[in-house]
């Protein structure tokens, strides 16, 4: 359980440092009468939606870092054969980065007010996004066709669930990347458009992050270096 | 005002009730007198704090109540007083925990004169395996499960041949000497419980879990599986009778190894198990079948 | 120190006007409203109604223990079923639901002065999800093989192994895939909550000024949102384990006689996960008490809670330690015997944050002006089974005490005590304080003290008694307490006393509903503001209060939530929105 709880910490760590800004320690019964000097306590300058996606992707992070913590924790038993992870990732993984890149674009784009850029970015970061889908699909056939079936051993079940839950949330995130289209094509309100970018883009360089450490984790890297760490320590 | 009456009463109540009420736990049969020991600790403070709490607020609920023309007192907080309650929390809270971990640390580190019996459980009976001659339990694995090798001994270990088997059967132990308990399922999750030991714990299919005790009067004991195990679980019993020395020799002399049991079958006689007192699975299976039928 | 200005200096609200979605029909505006105070209801409602069913379950086990033997139809396998759907319901399918998703959505708008959740189209899919969890749960009941029996742990292996009911069947399919979608609806709900307490707020009102209440369900909130993937993970592994025959759970297994196909899997790694998850939920159940508690007894003892401070230091130390005692459960489970050390230390730690909010409450009513209204009542009596049930799990926290009583009757009396009995309490008294809000007319007194005094008394009685029972050595979940030695004639006396008790306090709750279906057309009217209190809720301009909360303008904040019986002041109370210091605030000695 050490993967969930390194995670919390870093929650932790975050709500630590925003409380520490909340005037805890003050005496409110003190304060009557008061309503407006108390800068920066009353809500964040963020645009709520973008606050509400970021507790989302903690309540994410926290799943991928619980299949982790199970992950390593089976891995420790007798029957655990790592399998070979399929060349193909590599090229899934240089899609996800380039849709994630395009986003990015995008989100200039947006800000800079060029329609046409950010319909560019929006069109590449969908189809990149589905070819990386597509790549999953794939890579998960040459998997089942070279034998390394779901339930025939604990790695590969890890493999295809992890992964499985991962084109989950990215299938989900299509749906709003969708609506974002949409939205730019029809031409909404462009600052409207823009926050819409920009949720697209943090979704997608969260899923990306995400994406690349359950990539070291399948690929035994993380395993490697929880053990160098040990050895250091010990 | 009756609500104030009330908290009284169910502070007196509780605690008479505590005192006078015929059900506590059973006369304890084993070296865990630890446990009891520390669990009247936590009974004497958990009790004082209960009745103090509630008391207090009784008084303060009869002596504050509204009036015409009462206001309340304005505190918004006292920072002494709440200092002073978290320390003797604290302080209370460590007298509960420290001799929890003494106790503890004696519970889960086995002295080294203690021998060594495995409890197999399976849906839903018990059975026991005693180190043979040698000394030493073979190993086992739930794959070597057979009809002939119900508890999955290793064949091919010399350890395991002279192993004792006791199949759905008694299990009898010697007063007076320390017992490592080694548990094992085959199926689900099961827990060895025997009340007046004190002790327990699960048994998990895949791997060994462990816990000791020494009986310390002679008698027969009832089993009870503790974790959840399916339909059967209420009636998964088994019996330990702790026998003095002499009699534990004799029954021990009447038991057959491991190696006897794989054997081909000799006379029929011989491998019928002595003392079967228990319900064995099977017997459980089908006295729940006709429920089902129902 | 800030400095005490006049109230008349401070410049108008500058709250931009929400972007509401305004209801045209029928339908959009009871059935798929967007409002929040509407989602309450609806998650109320569903919540109540599984939480009959699992009132009627409760019945057939106490039958099946009271007298047993008398009642054929109650087999182990129908009583295992019975246990595991109660315990399910009771604790996510009622308790998580009705906190967060009833109260949260009620209370959190109106108390922090917003006009709705943050997300209202997400808020309003939380519902729909939930009340699909719901049916997929209840379909349990209809499936072939029924619904699984095996226990509200689901541990594995039994869990999914023909031993058990349901197993083998779609009991435990059904129940995976509730749970499932119960932690989605609920993860959309739970976003909501969060961030209306953070961005929602209207001005003035800081941290440090919001009512405990919403400081209860805003910890619990978060620390859902981040316990729940835990249940999430689990139940996905367990489904998948089940359905495609992996082995995450599986070890090699012999049943009755026939080897398995799993292999090498970990039951230990399943309740781990469980045990992350099941052991903030049980201050996700607790804390929106604490909360609610804090704010009945102030407001109905005319005092402010005593040491705010503190309650709100040690709301949040909770919900950060709550992380880390997880494997205390699990202390005879055949983990590494050496985790007990750490897992009593912290359990037995998280003590003095609760006991400090015991005492806080107790102390509010110290020299206050006590209305023993019905709300006072169940606040009482929450305390008292809060404490009881508190104390009882020392005993179980600390470690070698667990030992001879874990899964006997002593733990299930106190997690009814401390998790069932203590936060019901608190739903009953919340209820008899917000329905004037909710409904405009109060509830009837006579059948309000009625319901309490059966239900606190008859509860005492079924739980305190029931320890005893654990401390014999009476396993927990036995269907059949026959041929057992430590089951002694008196114990079987006990046992039928405890079941008829649970039959009266029952019945209660059935006068309870009548009375709250009674009044909504003839209770007495309430006014705005019946129990005199400070909070937002409270202040709105039409009770019930309107789709949008506050009216035209947005209410500013200029004091906390508790200034009852302020010296100087006219009233016993000042209203969060009400402008002007009224004395000159001084240091208690």
């Amino acid at each position: 359980m050490s993967v969930i709880l390194v995670f919390l910490l870093v929650i932790a760590g975050f709500a630590g440092w925003w409380l520490s800004h909340q005037r805890l320690t003050s005496k409110p019964w003190l304060e009557q009468g008061v309503a407006g000097d108390f800068v920066g306590l009353d809500r964040s300058a963020l645009p709520t939606a973008k606050i509400g996606l970021g507790v989302f992707l903690a309540v994410v992070g926290c799943l991928f870092s619980l299949f982790t913590s199970a992950y390593f924790m089976r891995m420790g038993l007798s029957d655990w054969q790592p399998l070979p992870l399929p060349r193909l990732l590599w090229l899934n993984t240089g899609l996800l980065l380039l849709s994630s890149v395009a986003l990015q674009c995008a989100v200039v784009a947006a800000r800079g007010g060029q329609t046409d850029m950010v319909r560019l970015g929006l069109a590449t970061a969908g189809l990149t996004t589905l070819a990386f889908l597509a790549g999953q699909l794939m890579a998960w056939r040459q998997l089942t066709e070279d034998g390394y079936l779901l339930a025939s051993n604990p790695a590969n079940s890890f493999f295809y669930l992890i992964t499985g839950m991962h084109g989950l949330h990215i299938l989900g995130g299509l749906i709003g990347l969708g609506r974002t289209s949409i939205g730019a094509w029809s031409g909404t309100r462009p600052e409207r458009l823009r926050l819409s970018v920009e949720l697209c883009a943090m979704y997608w360089h969260f899923l990306l992050f995400i994406w690349l450490g359950i990539f070291a984790v399948l690929a035994g890297w993380a395993a490697t270096f929880i053990d160098i760490c040990q050895r250091l320590l010990t | 005002m009756a609500i104030a009456l009330v908290l009284v009463l169910i502070v007196v109540g509780s605690v008479l009730f505590h005192l006078l009420s015929p059900w506590w736990w059973t006369p304890i049969a084993s070296n865990w007198d630890y446990i009891d020991n520390t669990i009247i600790i936590s009974f004497w403070i958990t009790g004082v704090v209960f009745s103090a709490v509630v008391l207090f607020m009784a008084y303060c609920v009869f002596r504050f109540r509204h009036r015409e023309g009462n206001r309340a007192a304005y505190e918004p907080e006292n920072r002494r007083l709440e200092s002073w309650l978290t320390i003797v929390t604290a302080v209370g809270v460590t007298a509960l925990l420290v001799p929890g971990l003494f106790v503890w640390s004696r519970f889960v580190n086995v002295p080294s004169e203690a021998a060594d019996v495995e409890v197999i459980g399976q849906q839903w009976q018990w059975s026991f395996r005693l180190p043979g001659k040698d000394g030493k339990l073979g190993t086992s694995d739930t794959r070597d499960v057979t009809a002939d090798n119900p508890l999955g001994v290793a064949p091919k270990d010399p350890n395991g041949q002279d192993d004792v088997v006791v199949e759905a059967a008694d299990l009898h132990l010697p007063v007076g000497k320390p017992v490592k308990v080694l548990l094992r399922s085959i199926d689900v999750l099961h827990d060895f419980y025997i009340p007046e030991f004190r002790a327990k714990m699960d048994m998990i299919p895949g791997s060994v879990t462990y816990f000791w005790f020494t009986p310390t009067r002679t008698g027969t004991f009832q089993v009870l599986c503790a974790e959840l195990c399916g339909q059967g679980h209420p009636l998964m019993h088994g019996v330990v009778v702790v026998d003095t020395e002499q009699d534990y020799l004799a029954w021990l002399g009447q038991q057959q190894t491991f190696a006897q049991l794989s054997a081909p079958k000799q006379t029929g006689s011989a491998n019928a198990p002595s003392g079967k007192t228990m319900a064995s699975g099977l017997d459980v299976a089908a006295k729940l079948e006709p429920v089902e039928a129902r | 120190m800030v400095d005490v200005t006049p109230a008349d200096a401070v410049p108008p609200a500058e709250v931009g006007e929400m972007e509401l979605y305004h209801p045209h029909s029928w339908w959009t505006k009871y059935v798929f409203s967007q409002d929040a105070k509407v989602i309450a209801v609806q998650y109320s409602i569903t919540a109540t109604a599984i939480g009959l069913v699992a009132l009627v379950l409760s019945w057939l086990m106490r039958l099946q223990l009271g007298f047993p033997g008398t009642f054929d139809f109650i087999t182990p396998e129908a009583y295992y079923q019975f246990i595991t759907m109660h315990g399910m319901i009771m604790v996510i399918y009622l308790l998580t639901a009705l906190f967060l998703g009833g109260f949260g959505n009620y209370l959190i708008p109106l108390m922090v002065g917003a006009r709705d959740m943050v997300f209202p189209y997400v808020n309003m899919l939380s519902y729909w999800i939930y009340l699909l969890a719901v049916l997929v749960l209840v379909s349990g009941f209809f499936a072939p093989g029924g619904p699984t029996g095996a226990g509200w742990t689901l541990y594995p292996p039994q869990a999914i192994m023909s031993g058990t009911p349901g197993g083998q069947d779609w009991g435990i399919i059904l129940m995976l895939s509730s749970l499932i979608l119960f932690i989605i609806g609920f993860t959309m709900g739970g976003l909501n909550y969060v961030v209306t307490v953070l961005q929602g707020r209207t001005r003035g009102m800081t941290l440090m000024r919001l009512p405990l209440t919403v400081w209860g369900i805003f910890t619990a909130t978060v620390m859902a949102l981040l316990a729940f993937p835990a249940l999430f993970v689990a139940c996905v592994m367990m489904l998948l384990d089940r359905v495609l025959g992996t082995s995450f759970f599986m070890p090699a297994i012999v049943e009755m006689g026939e080897q398995l196909q799993h292999n090498g899997g970990s039951p230990i790694l399943f309740q781990h996960l469980f045990w992350f998850f099941g052991h903030p939920e049980v201050y996700i159940v607790a804390l929106p008490a604490f909360g609610i508690v804090s704010d009945l007894i102030s407001t109905h003892a005319r005092k402010n809670i005593f040491g705010y401070r503190m309650m709100v230091w040690a709301i949040i130390a909770i919900g950060a330690l709550s992380f880390v005692v997880w494997a205390h459960h699990m202390y005879v489970s055949g983990m590494h015997p050496y985790f007990g050390f750490f897992f009593a230390t912290t359990t037995l730690i998280i003590a003095i944050p609760t006991a400090i909010k015991v005492y806080n409450w107790v102390l509010t009513l110290w020299r206050g002006d006590i209305h023993l209204t019905i709300p006072m009542l169940f606040a009482l009596a929450f305390i008292v089974t809060f404490v009881n049930g508190g104390l009882t799990g020392l005993f179980l926290g600390n470690v070698v005490v667990d030992v001879p009583l874990s899964d006997t009757m002593f733990v299930v009396a106190h997690f009814h005590m401390v998790m069932g009995v203590a936060p019901i309490l608190v739903i009953f008294g919340a209820i008899y304080h917000w329905y004037p809000k909710v409904t405009g007319r109060m509830l009837n007194e006579a059948l309000g003290r009625f319901h309490f005094w059966v239900t606190f008394l008859g509860a005492y009685l079924i739980f305190f008694p029931m320890h005893y029972l654990g401390l014999m050595g009476i396993p927990r979940r036995y269907a059949e307490l026959t041929d057992m030695n430590v089951m002694t004639e008196s114990a079987h006396h006990l046992n039928s006393f405890i079941s008829i008790m649970a039959f009266v306090v029952g019945f209660a709750q059935m006068v309870f509903l009548f009375n709250l279906i009674w009044s909504i057309r003839h209770g007495r009217e309430a006014g705005g503001n019946p129990w005199r209190a400070t909070t937002l809720e409270w202040q709105t301009p039409e009770t019930p209060p309107a789709h949008g909360n506050f009216g035209k303008e947005l209410p500013i904040v200029y004091r906390w939530a508790y200034d009852y019986s302020v010296p100087g002041a006219k009233e016993d109370f000042i209203p969060q929105n009400v402008p002007g210091s009224f004395a000159p605030s001084r240091e208690p000695a």
